[in-house]
Parts: C-alpha cells; sequence; structure tokens
C-alpha cells in the first residue's frame, strides 16, 4: 500500500474574485448579469440567462456542440469567458429562427435528417451558418473538412453535408461545383446582423 | 340525438403513414434548440453539484478534509462515505432492470476504491462555478493498492460465467468440431482483439432534481428508461412512486449508456434530499469515461471447410474483461452458431474480473464484438478455400436456425446479398490483394454481416381522443433519437385514420403507462405494437358510442366491419356511411373518450414455446483507398443492405443504419479506449483523444432496405433497427484493408502504426 494525495493539503483556496456585472448582446438584445469573471460563455448562456439551446459536450472545444456566433464568425463558446464577450454581437440558435420561423438551415437539417438525438444539432446549424459566412467552402469536400469540428455521434454527418450543400445551392456534379455562383441567401449575409457580409474565419 | 353525417367520398384525406418517409415530429425542436435535455430545466433556487472522481484505480480513502472547502461561503455541503445518509442494506435495492450478477456498486458507500475515476464526493455550492473550484480543491488522501486492469494477463483464470444470472445463456456448441476440423480441406485459425470503448453520447450525463417540499421530487435525468431511474430510487431512498416522479423527454444519445442508472442520478438524488433543495449534477466528459463501456474482448476463431466450400467446422472463444464486483455477460460468440449453416461447431466464453467498471451494453452489445472476429474470419477462411468471399457465404447460407432448431420466422439476407453486391458492383472486383487501384491509391473491398434479435417486450400505452379530435397517445418510453416519437405518431395516426398533425405522442414520464427500457432494437416493435393495440381498444370505444347514435349503419356493426380513415369512422362496406371521430366524443358529453392496450401484454407469449427463430440480418459491402507510402486508410464507399422486416419510417430508419455505418467505421479505424495499465486508468477520456469520426471521415453511404414481410414477429411485422446495421462493418472495413494491402490486422482499432 502506498499514500498518493488528490489536492496538497496545504495549499489554501484562492481568494474568489468578486462577482461582476456585464451586458451581453444577444441574439439582439441586451442581457445584464452578475457572475463571476471564470463563467464561460457557455455556462452564461445555459445557466444565467436559459439559452439552453446552446448545448454543452466536453467544456474543452473539442466537440463543437456549444458553437455560437459572435460577430458572425463561429466560435466555441465553452472556450470563452462571457465578460470576454462584452459589447459583442452574440447569436445563438434561438436567434437564428424558431420553431413557428424556421431559418433555411433549420429546415434543410429537418428535411434531410440531420440528426437523430438532436444534442449537437444546435452547434451544427451554427457552425455551418458560420461557415456559410466564412464564404469558403463551396464543394461536398471543403464542407466536410470545414464542419468537422462538430462531432455528431449518432452519425448523421452525410445527411448534414446534404442539408448544408441544399442551403448554399451548389451542387457537385461537374463544372457547377467551382463555378456555380452563391445564390443570394437571405440569411447568408451575415448571422448577427442583416447587413453584415461575409467574413474571415476568427484567427 | 343523432349526429351522423355521411361525408362525401370526395372529400380524401390520406392517412396511411406507416412505410412512408416522415420528417420527424419533433424536428423543430431540435433544430430550434427548444427541447430540453436533462440539464437544460432551470428550475429556481438551484443547487449545482460537482463530482470528485478518485485518481487511483484500487485502495481506499483514508483522509477528506472538507473544512476549507466548507469555509467558502456559498458551499452548502460536501458529501463522501463520511456523512452519506443510511440508505437500503441489501444488494437487491441497489440492483436496476438490467444489473447483471453481482453486487452493484454504492456511490459514497464507504472508503473503499474500486475503479479509476470512481466518485468520492460531491461538493454542493450555490454556483456552478464555486461548486467545480471547490471540488478541486479538496483535499483527499488514499493507500493505494496493487490494481489489476490487463485483461491478457488473465485469459487463464477467466471463468465461466454463472447460468441464471439475469438470463446469461450459455452458447450451445453442437455436433464435433475436432472431427469436423480433421476431415476439412482447407483451414484458418487466428486470435482477434479489440479495446474498450465507450459511448460517449453527445449529451453528458446529467440529472436536475426539483425538491417540491415533503421528500417529492420531479427528477430529469438522463436516461434510457425513466421507469428504471425510478424503480432505483425509490428501492434505495425509500421514496413512493409519486416522490420519484423521473421525466425524460430528450435523451442526447443513449448508444446503451444510459440502460443502467448513472451515478450522478443517485448523488443528485441524494442531495436533494439531504439539503431539501433542488440540486443538478452534471457529469464532465472526462467522467463519461468513469462508467459502463464495451468491454475489450480477445476472440479465437478456427475454422475448417469441405472440398465443396461447405464449412465443415466452426470454433469460436471469447474471453472479456468485467468488474470485480458483477459478472457482466453479452452474447459475442452465439451468433456464430446461427449465421452459417455448420454442423460441428464449438463455442465458448469468460469473463477475467479487474479493477474496472463494470462493462455495459453498447450499441449491439456482444454481437458487435463477436461479428469482428467471425465476419474477419470469415474472409481468411474464403482466401484459404480460393473463393469469393461473397460466394463463400452463400453457399454457407443457413435457413434454418441450427442453434435454437427452430425456422426463422423470415430471413431475406439472401436478398441482402444479391441487391448489397449489385448497388455495389461487387462482381467487378478482382480476388488479389493490392490489385486494384485509383492512381496512386490502394483499393480494397470487403464484405460483412450479421443477425440480431428481433425481440418484444411488454408495454403500456393510453390512447386518448379529445372532442377537437386530436389524439393523444402516451407511454413512458425514451426518445434517444431513434425517432420514437415520429413512428408512434405515425402508427397511431393511421391506426385511427387521422391526419399526422392531429395526433401528439407522449413520452419520458413515469406517470405516463409503463414502457420497458429503450434498447436491445425492441421499441418500435414493443411500444409500436402497444400503440396500435391501445388504438384498437380506442377504436372499440368509438365504435360503443357510434351505436349509441342510433346510426343504422353501425347498428350490428362489429369492429372487423368498420374502419378508421381520412377522421372518420365508417363501413368497410360502404365508406360514404361514415361519423367524424371528433362527433362522437362531442355526443358522449364526456371531454374525451379513452382506452388503454390490455394490461398484461405480451406475457401470455411469453410463456409459450417459440415457434420461430425472430431475428435481422444485414450484408454490408466497403470500399478503402490507402496511400501506400502514408497507408492512411479512408473508407470511400459502403453499402448497407438490411433485412429488418416493415420499415415504419423509411426516412429515420436510415439515418439509423447511416449512424450504424459510422459507428462501425469508427470501430474499424478510430475508436479505442487506452488504459495505462501503470494507472489503471483511461488516459484518453476526452473527445480530442478519443477518436470518432468526424464528417471528413464520412464519405458515400447507400443504405437498402430488402423487402420482407413477417407475420409472426409483432402484427406490425417489425424487427428494429437501432443495432443490426452495425454488424459486420468493422469487418467488412477490416476485410477491405486486406484486400487493399494484403496486410490482416486482427487487433482493432486498424491504426496507421499496425499497416506501416
Amino acid at each position: 500500500m502506498s499514500p498518493v494525495t488528490q489536492v496538497p493539503a496545504e495549499r489554501p483556496p484562492v481568494a474568489l474574485a468578486p462577482t461582476q456585472p456585464i451586458t451581453l448582446h444577444i441574439n439582439g438584445q441586451d442581457h445584464f448579469l452578475t457572475i463571476a469573471p471564470w463563467t464561460t460563455l457557455l455556462d452564461a448562456l445555459r445557466e444565467y440567462l436559459a439559452l439552453t439551446g446552446t448545448k454543452q459536450g466536453c467544456d474543452h472545444g473539442q466537440c463543437g456542440a456549444c458553437t455560437v456566433l459572435v460577430d458572425g464568425k463561429r466560435i466555441n463558446s465553452c472556450l470563452s469567458l462571457a465578460v470576454m464577450q462584452e459589447g459583442a454581437d452574440i447569436q445563438t440558435i434561438e436567434g437564428l429562427g424558431t420553431e413557428e420561423n424556421l431559418h433555411p438551415l433549420q429546415q434543410a437539417f429537418i428535411d434531410h435528417d440531420a440528426f437523430q438525438c438532436g444534442y449537437c444539432t444546435p452547434g451544427q446549424i451554427c457552425s455551418a451558418q458560420g461557415l456559410i459566412n466564412e464564404g469558403k467552402a463551396k464543394t461536398e469536400d471543403e464542407v466536410r473538412e470545414l464542419m468537422s469540428g462538430n462531432i455528431c455521434r449518432c452519425g448523421a454527418y452525410s445527411n448534414i453535408l446534404t442539408a448544408i450543400m441544399e442551403v448554399l445551392g451548389n451542387k457537385e456534379d461537374g463544372a457547377e461545383v467551382s463555378n456555380a455562383p452563391m445564390p443570394k441567401q437571405e440569411w447568408s449575409a451575415g448571422a448577427a446582423r442583416a447587413e453584415m457580409g461575409p467574413v474571415e474565419p476568427a484567427k | 340525438m343523432s349526429q351522423t353525417i355521411a361525408t362525401p367520398p370526395s372529400i380524401h384525406l390520406d392517412t396511411d403513414y406507416i412505410g412512408k418517409p416522415t420528417s420527424r415530429v419533433d424536428g423543430p425542436a431540435k433544430v430550434a434548440g427548444t427541447a430540453k435535455y436533462a440539464a437544460e430545466f432551470n428550475v429556481p433556487n438551484l443547487l449545482y453539484g460537482y463530482v470528485v472522481s478518485s485518481p487511483i484505480a484500487k485502495g481506499k480513502i483514508t483522509r477528506i478534509d472538507a473544512a476549507p472547502v466548507l469555509a467558502l461561503p456559498g458551499v452548502r455541503q460536501v458529501f463522501s462515505h463520511e456523512n452519506v445518509p443510511h440508505l437500503a442494506f441489501l444488494d437487491r435495492s441497489y440492483k436496476d432492470d438490467v444489473a447483471p450478477g453481482g453486487s452493484p456498486f454504492r456511490p459514497l458507500h464507504d472508503a473503499e476504491i474500486k475503479f479509476s475515476q470512481q466518485p468520492v464526493a460531491l461538493v454542493v455550492a450555490d454556483t456552478f462555478e464555486l461548486a467545480r473550484y471547490a471540488a478541486s480543491i479538496l483535499h483527499i488522501e488514499y493507500e493505494e493498492a496493487a490494481h489489476e486492469t490487463e485483461l491478457a494477463r488473465h485469459i487463464d483464470d477467466a471463468y465461466e460465467p454463472g447460468r441464471g444470472k439475469t438470463g446469461y445463456k450459455p452458447p450451445k456448441s453442437r455436433g464435433n468440431f475436432g472431427r469436423g476440423w480433421e476431415q476439412g480441406v482447407a483451414h484458418m485459425e487466428a486470435r482477434y482483439s479489440h479495446h474498450a470503448q465507450h459511448h460517449n453520447p453527445m449529451e453528458n450525463f446529467a440529472t436536475t432534481v426539483e425538491w417540491l417540499g415533503d421528500k417529492k421530487l420531479k427528477i430529469y435525468d438522463k436516461t434510457q428508461g425513466a421507469f428504471n431511474s425510478q424503480q432505483y430510487l425509490t428501492k434505495i431512498f425509500g421514496l413512493s412512486k409519486d416522490q420519484a416522479r423521473v421525466i425524460s423527454k430528450y435523451t442526447g444519445g443513449g448508444f446503451g449508456s444510459g440502460l443502467r442508472p448513472q451515478y450522478q442520478l443517485f448523488l443528485a438524488v441524494m442531495a436533494a434530499l439531504e439539503l431539501e433543495r433542488s440540486v443538478r449534477v452534471s457529469l464532465t466528459r472526462q467522467q463519461m469515461f468513469s462508467f459502463g463501456h464495451r468491454p475489450e474482448t480477445l476472440q479465437h476463431v478456427a475454422m475448417a471447410t469441405n472440398p465443396d466450400g461447405s464449412l465443415a467446422g466452426i470454433n469460436h472463444f471469447a474471453v472479456a474483461e468485467t468488474s470485480q464486483f458483477e459478472d457482466f455477460t453479452e452474447n459475442v460468440v452465439g451468433w456464430s452458431g446461427m449465421l452459417y449453416d455448420c454442423k460441428n461447431v464449438k463455442l465458448g466464453y469468460r469473463l477475467a474480473k479487474l479493477d474496472v467498471f463494470t462493462p455495459l451494453d453498447m450499441r449491439a452489445p456482444g454481437a458487435a464484438s463477436g461479428s469482428i472476429a467471425l465476419e474477419i474470419a470469415m474472409d481468411e477462411m474464403a482466401y484459404a478455400a480460393g473463393l469469393d468471399p461473397l460466394e463463400f457465404r452463400l453457399r454457407n447460407y443457413s435457413d434454418f436456425d441450427q442453434a435454437e432448431k427452430l425456422p426463422y420466422s423470415s430471413k431475406n439476407l439472401r436478398a441482402c446479398y444479391h441487391e448489397g453486391a449489385a448497388k455495389f458492383g461487387w462482381e467487378r472486383r478482382s480476388p488479389e490483394p493490392g490489385s486494384m487501384r485509383d492512381d496512386n491509391l490502394l483499393v480494397g473491398w470487403g464484405m460483412g454481416g450479421g443477425i440480431w434479435d428481433a425481440s418484444k417486450q411488454p408495454a403500456q400505452v393510453l390512447a386518448s381522443l379529445d372532442a377537437d379530435g386530436h389524439l393523444t397517445v402516451s407511454s413512458g418510453t425514451n426518445e434517444i433519437g431513434t425517432g420514437t416519437y415520429t413512428i408512434m405518431t405515425q402508427i397511431a395516426a393511421e391506426s385511427m385514420g387521422l391526419p399526422l398533425e392531429a395526433v401528439t405522442f407522449i413520452l419520458g414520464d413515469t406517470t405516463l403507462p409503463e414502457s420497458p427500457l429503450q434498447g436491445g432494437s425492441w421499441t418500435a416493435a414493443s411500444v409500436g405494437t402497444a400503440v396500435q393495440e391501445a388504438c384498437t381498444a380506442l377504436g372499440e370505444e368509438l365504435l360503443k358510442q357510434a351505436k349509441k347514435m342510433d346510426h343504422p349503419a353501425f347498428k350490428d356493426a362489429k369492429i372487423d366491419d368498420v374502419q378508421f380513415a381520412n377522421g372518420q369512422l365508417r363501413l368497410r362496406s360502404d365508406a360514404t356511411q361514415a361519423v367524424v371521430l371528433r362527433d362522437l366524443v362531442q355526443a358522449s358529453g364526456e371531454p374525451k373518450i379513452e382506452a388503454k392496450n390490455s394490461k398484461l401484454p405480451g406475457l401470455i407469449g411469453m410463456v409459450k414455446p417459440p415457434k420461430y427463430s425472430m431475428h435481422a440480418h444485414n450484408a454490408v459491402f466497403v470500399e478503402v483507398k490507402v496511400d501506400p507510402d502514408l497507408m492512411t486508410v479512408h473508407v470511400t464507399r459502403v453499402v448497407n443492405a438490411v433485412a429488418a422486416g416493415r420499415i415504419i419510417n423509411p426516412k429515420t430508419a436510415r439515418s439509423q443504419v447511416l449512424g450504424s455505418v459510422v459507428w462501425g467505421i469508427s470501430s474499424a479505424l478510430m475508436e479505442e479506449s487506452v488504459m495505462d495499465h501503470r494507472f489503471g486508468r483511461f488516459m484518453n477520456h476526452s473527445l480530442a483523444e478519443y477518436h470518432v469520426p468526424v464528417n471528413a471521415d464520412i464519405h458515400d453511404i447507400d443504405v437498402i432496405f430488402v423487402h420482407e414481410e413477417d407475420a409472426a414477429v409483432n402484427p406490425l411485422g417489425i424487427k428494429g433497427l437501432g443495432e443490426v446495421g452495425l454488424l459486420g462493418v468493422a469487418a467488412a472495413v477490416a476485410n477491405a484493408i486486406y484486400h487493399a494491402t494484403g496486410k490482416r490486422v486482427r487487433d482493432l482499432p486498424i491504426t496507421i502504426d499496425k499497416l506501416l
């Protein structure tokens, strides 16, 4: 038998930083909350603002379930602190469309059965909107590659691809692929604001 | 009172939905983010519990110093074995519906550590951030003892599991394998292995307990069986069913992980009862590797063939891991005595006890593991006998279940072979390994297949038609992504002749009629049949009401003389003699007319000896392309042909099989929980290091449902789809890699290092 210590006994608890008031601009609305500064954007959305459409799958930026759009760019909200996003335009799945008024991506996901359990779905859809905003992916292979930050354990990948390709308005047959112009989608102008143009992915 | 209307036949509503592709009725909620999972019920005054996990695999806790943690403002309690309340004493109180033989693990029961990442404490605080921080500074001392986690070192002391424990049946051997082996003209013999796998549904396990006062709890649990969670809680905590209401409307992936109550359920309920507060406990992704998993399994297969290519003998032996405290068993080798025609079959299955948590059913438990060995072995045997792998399987086609000595209720595997091969273009395959190329890339074509039980469990359903003509059908089953909401709505709508929009199916609540666990591919058959029965019972009530209304057409009508279609009850012989269902309810003077299916469905059928062997089958064809320099493998094409009886919804059914193929590719190339035996700990416990396919890994997948009618399995002819599509996929990938490279890898996953 050998002894093992889980946390050194002598290590005193750090002084906890006080909570602080912040304002988050989410889905076109200002939200005021007072939270610990180490609260992630993900936890702020889910635990303090009841915006539970954004999902928690790993807390390490490994699965993509928590993808939201910040100023039109897709990010893993578990890797961002809420206090870092003051002044930014945050868009979650709740701001993309509603059950009664579905966003084209949401409709395409239903039409092509691009999910099963539904847990990764909001992240997939936000990520797809971010991909459209970036304006880089045109072909099936490009979409596959640039949607690979979002894990779907149910394995709906081929249907996710079909749904996104439909919204992109591209078909991967012959010359149409690279030359086909992006059809003007009402939503492709930008997720956070209607007037926002395509953006580069976050550096 | 006579409100009967003869509706003109020109008004036509198509209310036949069974067999038609239908979008998920829960789709809008899932894509809009309004579908709520267990950790998403933000009840007022919620406390947060954070689990502390053991860093050692075996030993005991010698000291816990909770004082500095309890001194933090906002920390409410630190629960450990030192202060856990006195609970049920007997093992049987901790046994859930699918507990294997042995002593179930009791969280925080005593100082003993039985596996790495065992929960040792629960820190409860006012906020999640504080609970997490407080848990990170909890000082715990352990005495570590020597652990054993290496299966390969325990083959010799592996033992046969005891009979009669939770239905374990030892595999049946037959004939004389030794004689078959000696008489055979071609032979193969090899060992196969795969490592532990963890389910890793996207949603981490979580329970939100709402304290309603006086020990009355509303429990939102991540589970594949709300009733299983409830009976577990009532036995351990002495709660009534009314006090322990379990709700599970959406489950973010199951794959078997939710078949047993997980420890966060126990911890959240314990904390809520002790603190008399609402409490949520969510596990981290790392902690998702702390409970049941697909067991590491070592297998040995030997086969011999006669001169005509028929199998002279099959010998399949498997050793799998289990925990020190429970005997987890699954049917790994039994399928090898069924899938092919063979007189001489020798089967064996043993367990070895290790210092790990008890393994747990994971998608196609047993069969997924067994089919890896059997279907690679079949490929090796085909090569040894000089036969095409498809031709070899056709020569050994079995029309009769030789293990159970019963005819199949239906078996259209032959169509799977033919239609799958045709779609894939199998006839263009050149047999020689390394003989096919696409530019620089090596091309390999491989195949496999499998067999899975078509089973059915008792289930209860209530069907209720209201005065607006809306039908509500309810049963406490679960939706884990399999399409339960949708197909039950389809079955109910067609049974009552109502449009889909006029039907709501409700599930996932222990206040609803009782349903079995969502698993075993039996939900569609079990609950679907019960939905149909409940609708038939409701139809009889509606006919009684029609008779009360003095409509001459229905006066002498029996239930078989009428039909429900286009929102009406009408005579089969004369569709113009009809009454609108809504009007029947309104005429009754009651707010609704309702009926349940019979109280004990299936029990009568269960005592009768079975007349048929009931199974689903599949055949899968895979193309891989391998870079000859880097040995990177891409699965470029898959055709999976499935014979699973009647398909209620081809759209959601196809998705189930697509997902199965992804799982098979994952199992073949990526998935592996890597145990570091020095620590007795799974080291890759994150989604960055536990590899599963992403979108870029998945290419063309074709799904074929071959025609199969089966009146014997259940009235709807459903066999179930959740698991069969996975079978043989991993083996087919391995076989394709052999065909591409000439390298036979028998240890899965087939990572690049094994090919270089």
